[in-house]
C-alpha cells in the first residue's frame, strides 16, 4: 500500500488578513508608501505641510482683534514675538468687517438684506430639495422676485404688489379670452393686458392707493449698497434670469425659424466674444446713451440687466450641448405622442435637457457669481471696490492677506457649496443603471 | 403621383396665416423682424438723439489725435507725441503679450497639477485636488489684486539692492533683479548688429523688427527643416533594413552649430541690469503689474485646465493602455502613439476655450494698471477725449477679432481631429 499523502478533510477557518494589507496600515502602505519614490515624495510633502500649517497657526492665533491700527497691531506683535513680528492683524476685520458684508447700508436697517438673505433660503428650499418638499411651496418661491427688491430698496408696499398684480391680471385676461377663441389669442391677450397695466396703470394706482395708506419700507439708495451683500443681489438677480433667457436662447438657435436662428446666434457669439468688462463699461457709460433722453436709470439696474445679458449667452450655449446631447427619438417619441413644440419641450425634451446640463449650469453661476467682482472697477463698492478705500487708509495702509484672505473666503464659501450641490444634484439625478 | 384634378384650393384666409403650419413660421419670422428692426431704430434713434443734444457726433477722428500719456510697459516704440491709435496698437500688443504670458505659464501649472492629482499617492492627489478648489473657487480679480498686493507689500525695493551688506541680492549671477518695481532681467544684444527693419513708413503703425531676430528664426526654421529630413531618412532606413542609424550626432550638429555660429557672428552678448541711481538701469525691465497679472491669470486658469487634462486622462479607458501593452509597446511609446493622441482629442478643443477666457479675462489688467488695450483704448483715451461710444466699440471688436480668430482655430482642429466613421 502506497503511502498516502496527508489531505485533510476540514475546511480551515478563515484567516483574518494580515495587518499589513487592511485597516489603517493596509490603506497607508497602498495610497502612501506604495514604493521608495512615494514614501519620499509622502514624508517631504507631509513635513512641508505640517512646517506651513504650524506657521499659519502662529499667523492667525494672535491677539490682534482689538488693534485699531496696523501699526497698533505690530506693537501687540513685537511685545508677544519678540524678534519676528509677523502674524495677522485682525483688527481690520473688527473694523471694517461689518463694512465688507453690507457697504454703506444704514446700520440700523441690517435685518434687512439679511431677513432677504434668509427668505432666499426659504425660496429655494423647494427648488433645490424639491424631493423632500411639497411642491405647493414653489407658490411662495414664485413672491420671492417681488419681495427682494422691495425689501433691499424698500419704498412703498404698493410697488411689489402692482408688479405682482400684472402677472395676476395676464393670468386672468388670457384664461377668460382663451376659453372664448383659443389658447393663442389667449396669449396675445393676456400679454397685452399685463403690459397695459405695468406700462399705464400701474404707477398711478399705486400713487393713489400710497395716497390713501402710506405703507412701505424706509427707501435705501443704490449708492449705499455695497459689500458682500452687493455681489449677492447683483449674482442672485443675475443668475435667476439668465436661466430662462438662455434656455429661450437656446431654443431659438435651435429653432427651423432662420431669422429667429441667426438673431440668437448673433447676440450669443457677440456676447461670448467680448470681456464682461466692456459690457459693464456699456452699462456704465453708454446704457443712457441708447435710452431716450432725460432717462437715467439706477446703475446697479444697468449693472445687472448687463450680467444678466452676459450669463444668459453662456447659458445657452451650456442648454444647448444639453439638447444636442438628447438622442433624437426623443423628438420624434414627443412628436408621435401628440404633443405640440411646446408641450414636447415642456415634458420631454427640457427635463432631460436640463438634467444633462447642471454641471455646466452651476459651472455658470459660479463662474458669474465670481464674476460680479468686476463692477468694482466701473466704481461701485463691492468687496474688492471696498478694499482700495480700506488700504489707502492711514491705519490700514500696508494690509493684504487678512482682508484679501477674508473676502477670498466669502466667495470660497458661496462657490465651494454651489459646486457640492451640483455634484449632489448630479449623482441624485443620475438614473441609468447605477 | 396622383393628382387631384377635381378639388381647386380653397381660398387663402387670413386665418391661416396663424394656424397653418406652412404660413405660421413666415407670421412669426415676420413679426420677429419687425420687433428688431423697430428695437434697432428706437436704439439708434435715441443714440442720435442724446448725441446732439450733448453737441457731438460719431466720429473716429480723434484716433489720429495726440494721445499725450505715457505708456510704460510696451514692446513697440511709442512715445506721448503718438497718436491715440498708436497707443492702442501698443496696448493690444501688450494684451497679446500678457495673453501668451499667462497661457503658457497655466499650461505647464495645469497640465502638471492635473497628471499629479491622479497620482497613486493620496496625499498628493488631495493637495492637487485643494488647489483646483482653491484657485477656481475665488473670482480671478481677486487673484490679481491680491497678487499684485503680495509682490508689491513683500519684495524688496530697489534701494534695498545698495551697499556692501544690502538687504536684498540679485538672483542667477547678478542677471536677475527681483524688486517690487518690477523684475529686471538681463537683454539680449548684438555687437554687430544687422539694424532694424523699417516697416510701414513713420506713421502710427511704423514696426521695427531687428534683422538680427529674423536672421536668428531663419537660420533656427532652416537647422529645423534639416534635422526634419534627417530623421524622414531614419526611418526610411528603419523601415527598409529594420535597424535605425544612429542619428544624435547628426541631429546635434545640424541644430546647433549654424545658430551658434550666427550668433558668434553678430557678438551676442547679454546686458545685466545694473543699480544706477534710484533704479535698475539696461536689461529688460518686466513690471510688477505685468508680472502679477500673467500669475495671477495663469494660476487661476491653471486650476480648469488641471480639470481638463485630469478629465482627457481618465476619459481614454484602461482597455487601451492593456491593448497597446498587448502590441508589445514600451510604456513611454504607449503614452506617446496611443494615449496621448486620443486623449488630447479630448483635452485640446476645452482648452482652447480656456486659453479664450484667459484672453478676455486680461481685460481686468485695468486693476492693477498695466496699460492693455483696456487701459489705453477703453481707459485714459476714452477719459481724455470723452469718445465712449467710439472707444467702447472699437473695444468690442478688438475683442471679437480676436475670438473669433481663436475659435476659428479651434474649429479647424476640431474638423482635422474629428473620428471619421463609417
Amino acid at each position: 500500500m502506497a503511502e498516502r499523502a496527508f489531505v485533510r478533510t476540514e475546511i480551515l477557518p478563515e484567516e483574518s488578513p494580515p495587518i499589513s494589507e487592511v485597516g489603517i496600515w493596509g490603506w497607508m502602505r497602498v495610497h502612501l508608501f506604495s514604493g521608495p519614490v512615494n514614501g519620499t515624495l509622502t514624508v517631504v510633502t507631509a513635513l512641508a505641510l505640517g512646517v506651513g500649517a504650524v506657521f499659519l497657526a502662529s499667523w492667525i492665533l494672535v491677539p490682534t482683534w482689538q488693534a485699531d491700527s496696523l501699526s497698533a497691531c505690530r506693537e501687540i506683535l513685537r511685545e508677544i514675538r519678540p524678534g519676528h513680528a509677523s502674524g495677522a492683524c485682525w483688527g481690520v476685520i473688527r473694523d471694517r468687517g461689518i463694512q465688507l458684508l453690507f457697504g454703506f447700508y444704514p446700520p440700523e436697517l441690517y435685518w434687512r438684506p439679511i431677513l432677504a438673505l434668509g427668505l432666499l433660503a426659504l425660496a429655494l428650499a423647494p427648488v433645490l430639495f424639491w424631493e423632500y418638499m411639497p411642491s405647493r411651496l414653489l407658490w411662495g418661491s414664485a413672491l420671492y422676485p417681488f419681495v427682494m427688491p422691495w425689501l433691499l430698496w424698500g419704498g412703498s408696499t404698493w410697488l411689489p404688489l402692482g408688479a405682482l398684480a400684472g402677472f395676476v391680471i395676464g393670468a386672468s385676461a388670457y384664461r377668460v379670452v382663451s376659453r372664448a377663441s383659443g389658447s393663442l389669442f389667449g396669449l396675445i391677450a393676456g400679454a397685452l393686458a399685463a403690459l397695459l397695466w405695468w406700462g399705464l396703470l400701474m404707477t398711478p394706482v399705486a400713487a393713489a392707493l400710497a395716497g390713501l395708506a402710506d405703507i412701505g419700507l424706509e427707501p435705501v439708495r443704490s449708492r449705499n449698497f455695497g459689500g458682500f451683500m452687493l455681489s449677492l443681489t447683483i449674482g442672485v438677480v443675475a443668475i435667476g434670469f439668465s436661466l430662462p433667457v438662455g434656455i429661450v436662447l437656446a431654443l431659438g438657435r435651435q429653432s427651423d425659424l432662420i431669422l429667429v436662428k441667426s438673431l440668437c446666434i448673433g447676440f450669443i457669439e457677440f456676447i461670448r466674444g467680448v470681456p464682461l468688462i466692456t459690457l459693464l463699461f456699456v452699462a456704465s457709460t453708454l446704457l443712457n446713451i441708447f435710452m431716450p433722453p432725460g432717462t437715467d436709470f439706477d446703475i446697479i439696474l444697468r449693472v445687472m440687466i448687463m450680467a444678466t445679458l452676459f450669463a444668459s449667452a453662456y447659458m445657452a450655449e451650456v442648454m444647448r450641448g444639453g439638447l444636442a446631447a438628447l438622442p433624437r427619438g426623443q423628438y420624434e417619441g414627443a412628436a408621435s405622442l401628440g404633443l405640440d413644440y411646446w408641450q414636447a419641450q415642456r415634458l420631454v425634451i427640457m427635463p432631460q435637457a436640463l438634467k444633462i446640463s447642471i454641471p455646466g449650469i452651476v459651472n455658470r453661476f459660479i463662474a458669474l457669481f465670481k464674476d460680479t467682482t468686476l463692477v468694482s472697477i466701473i466704481g461701485l463698492l463691492d468687496p474688492l471696490g471696498l478694499t482700495v478705500s480700506i488700504r489707502a487708509n492711514q491705519e490700514w495702509n500696508g494690509i493684504v492677506w487678512e482682508l484679501y484672505g477674508f473676502i477670498a473666503l466669502l466667495f470660497f464659501t458661496v462657490c465651494f457649496g454651489m459646486s457640492k450641490y451640483s455634484m449632489y444634484l448630479e449623482r441624485k439625478l443620475r438614473t441609468d443603471h447605477q | 403621383m396622383s393628382s387631384t384634378p377635381d378639388e381647386s384650393d380653397p381660398p387663402f384666409r387670413l386665418s391661416q396665416l396663424l394656424y397653418d403650419t406652412r404660413y405660421r413660421s413666415l407670421t412669426i419670422q415676420a413679426i420677429t423682424f419687425g420687433l428688431f428692426v423697430a428695437l434697432v431704430v428706437w436704439l439708434v434713434h435715441n443714440t442720435l438723439q442724446n448725441l446732439a443734444n450733448a453737441g457731438s457726433e460719431v466720429d473716429f477722428g480723434f484716433l489720429f489725435q495726440t494721445a499725450g500719456y505715457e505708456i510704460n510697459q510696451r514692446l513697440i516704440d511709442y512715445t506721448p507725441e503718438d497718436t491715440h491709435f498708436r497707443a492702442a496698437l501698443v496696448g493690444l500688443l501688450n494684451t497679446l503679450l500678457v495673453a501668451v504670458l499667462g497661457c503658457v505659464a497655466a499650461t505647464i501649472i495645469g497640465t502638471l497639477v492635473g497628471i499629479l492629482r491622479l497620482s497613486k499617492n493620496w496625499l498628493i492627489a488631495q493637495l492637487m485636488a485643494a488647489y483646483v478648489e482653491i484657485f477656481r473657487n475665488v473670482p480671478v480679480l481677486l487673484w490679481i489684486v491680491f497678487i499684485m498686493a503680495v509682490l508689491t507689500e513683500s519684495l524688496p525695493t530697489p534701494n534695498a539692492f545698495r551697499g556692501d551688506d544690502p538687504a536684498a541680492t540679485m538672483l542667477l549671477f547678478d542677471g536677475v533683479a527681483v524688486t517690487n518695481r518690477g523684475t529686471y532681467i538681463p537683454e539680449p544684444l548684438f555687437s554687430n548688429s544687422l539694424g532694424n527693419l523699417h516697416l510701414f513708413g513713420s506713421g502710427s503703425l511704423r514696426m521695427d523688427i531687428s534683422l538680427d531676430l529674423l536672421a536668428l528664426v531663419a537660420v533656427l526654421a532652416l537647422s529645423v527643416f534639416a534635422a526634419g529630413k534627417v530623421a524622414l531618412r531614419a526611418v526610411k532606413i528603419q523601415n527598409a533594413t529594420g535597424t535605425r542609424p544612429r542619428t544624435w550626432p547628426a541631429m546635434l550638429v545640424i541644430l546647433v552649430l549654424p545658430t551658434a555660429a550666427l550668433l558668434l557672428l553678430l557678438g551676442f552678448h547679454v546686458d545685466a541690469p545694473e543699480l544706477r541711481g534710484f533704479n535698475f538701469r539696461d536689461g529688460i525691465h518686466m513690471r510688477t503689474s505685468l508680472i502679477a497679472l500673467a500669475m495671477a491669470l495663469g494660476l487661476y486658469t491653471s486650476a480648469f485646465i488641471a480639470e481638463i487634462v485630469r478629465g482627457g486622462i481618465l476619459a481614454i479607458s484602461h482597455g487601451q493602455t492593456e491593448a497597446a501593452a498587448s502590441l508589445g509597446l514600451r510604456p513611454g511609446k504607449i503614452m506617446r502613439l496611443v494615449i496621448l493622441p486620443q486623449a488630447l482629442r479630448v483635452i485640446i478643443p476645452p482648452l482652447i476655450s480656456e486659453y479664450l477666457s484667459l484672453t478676455k479675462n486680461t481685460s481686468l489688467a485695468i486693476a492693477v494698471g498695466y496699460m492693455d488695450i483696456t487701459g489705453t483704448l477703453g481707459g485714459i483715451t476714452m477719459n481724455q477725449t470723452g469718445r465712449a461710444l467710439e472707444s467702447i466699440l472699437l473695444l468690442m471688436l478688438v475683442y471679437l477679432v480676436i475670438s473669433l480668430i481663436i475659435s476659428a482655430v479651434m474649429n479647424l482642429f476640431n474638423a482635422r481631429m474629428k473620428l471619421v466613421e463609417h
